[in-house]
């Protein structure tokens, strides 16, 4: 029998399609943003008694209108930038001018009588206009989140030298779907023990009207 | 003439094509691999901020969304103050605690106090809206919030 040669496709349209489905998936694509600053809110609670907190524990925020950053701490009242926010945040939380029962021991700060006592009694406070713009509220809450961490690395890194991590680091191995549960469990712990060091205490006050 | 017609074989030969496809459709399976398909259609402008203090957004629990921006160029009729935008439609501040109500429905049990709210919230928003869509949230329960950021520098 004579061999007949299959008739051969024409595959050249094919790229033509292949195209077109292409083009249809770039346009749609919008990558996905995911990330961000994660924040936990407070309860509301019934009315109670505000816990007595010694003025020199809180570095008071309060953002203007115009986006204007105004620091009460330490018995100073002074106009910020936002750049150099970060700076004086680590100064407030690391001061540790503690005595007796509020001593801080891994404090390196200047110990200054009039700041504040412990990580763990430190509080920044923050109360922002009505009209301030979201941008320059999520600068100041990027700042504050930074001053913790650069904390917090600090004491994880002494805490733990052999890991040869930062506390972010950490953290985000910890998030990391790919960690194994044992070496989650391993981390969790340590997080947690630098956690309860430095606490985040920071409170937000309602808003104020704008005039 | 049939001499000179003859001479024809001095032509640069025809690039080989047949391979097109094959790269094409390797870029076409990348992005549809990487594609999300948007959930809702936006009908608010949304720039979002940056920040580089970042985290990821924790995928094993739920997670809601709540849009705010200014309406977008083709929605002018809506006015040019920053609004809500809650599934597909705008939204008044009072409609939050629904609409958490609402995505708690479908969860199992355990995950419904999990749920996590990143709200996407355009640069030039006011705080007045942001905080009084927190103190809707403290009411509905929802305690777990984000505030999506791209990454880059904060100001």
């Amino acid at each position: 029998m004579a061999k007949r040669a299959a008739p051969e496709v024409n595959a050249g349209s094919m790229a033509d399609i292949a195209f077109l489905l292409l083009i249809f998936f770039l346009v749609t694509t919008t990558i996905a943003t995911d990330s961000g600053l994660n924040r936990k809110l407070p309860p509301i609670q019934d009315e109670t008694e505000p816990p007595v907190i010694k003025q020199k524990n809180i570095f008071q925020l309060q953002v203007n209108r115009n986006n204007q950053l105004f620091l009460k701490t330490a018995g100073e009242e002074k106009v910020i930038e936002i750049k150099d926010l970060r700076k004086a945040a680590v100064t407030f939380l690391d001061n540790g001018g503690g005595i007796g029962e509020d001593a801080c021991p891994k404090c390196q700060g200047a110990k200054n009588p009039r700041s504040s006592d412990n990580f763990n009694k430190a509080i920044i406070s923050l109360q922002n206009d009505r009209k301030t713009k979201y941008s320059t509220y999520i600068a100041v809450q990027n700042e504050i989140l930074a001053a913790y961490n650069e904390l917090r690395d600090r004491e994880f890194k002494s805490a733990f030298p052999n890991l040869d991590m930062s506390f972010v680091e950490a953290s985000k191995k910890y998030a990391a779907p790919r960690t194994t549960p044992e070496e989650k469990e391993k981390l969790k712990e340590k997080i947690t023990q630098i956690k309860l060091l430095i606490p985040q205490i920071f409170s937000e006050a309602e808003p104020k009207k704008a005039g | 003439m049939a001499k000179f017609n003859k001479k024809k074989d001095g032509g640069l030969p025809a690039v080989n094509t047949a391979s097109l496809p094959d790269i094409v459709f390797m870029l076409l399976f990348f992005f549809m691999v990487a594609t999300v398909m948007r959930e809702n259609t936006l009908k608010i402008e949304n720039k979002l901020p940056a920040a580089d203090q970042i985290e990821k957004l924790d995928k094993k629990y739920p997670i809601s969304y709540i849009y705010v921006g200014k309406p977008s160029s083709r929605f002018k009729s809506f006015g040019t103050e920053a609004r809500i935008q809650l599934n597909d439609n705008y939204a008044e501040v009072t409609d939050i605690g629904p609409y958490i109500a609402s995505e708690r429905v479908p969860l199992r049990e355990e995950l419904k106090n999990k749920i996590t709210v990143a709200l996407k919230v355009d640069v030039d928003a006011n705080m007045g809206l942001v905080s009084d869509i927190k103190q809707e949230l403290r009411k509905a329960q929802a305690l777990k919030i984000n505030y999506t950021t791209r990454q880059g520098e904060a100001f």
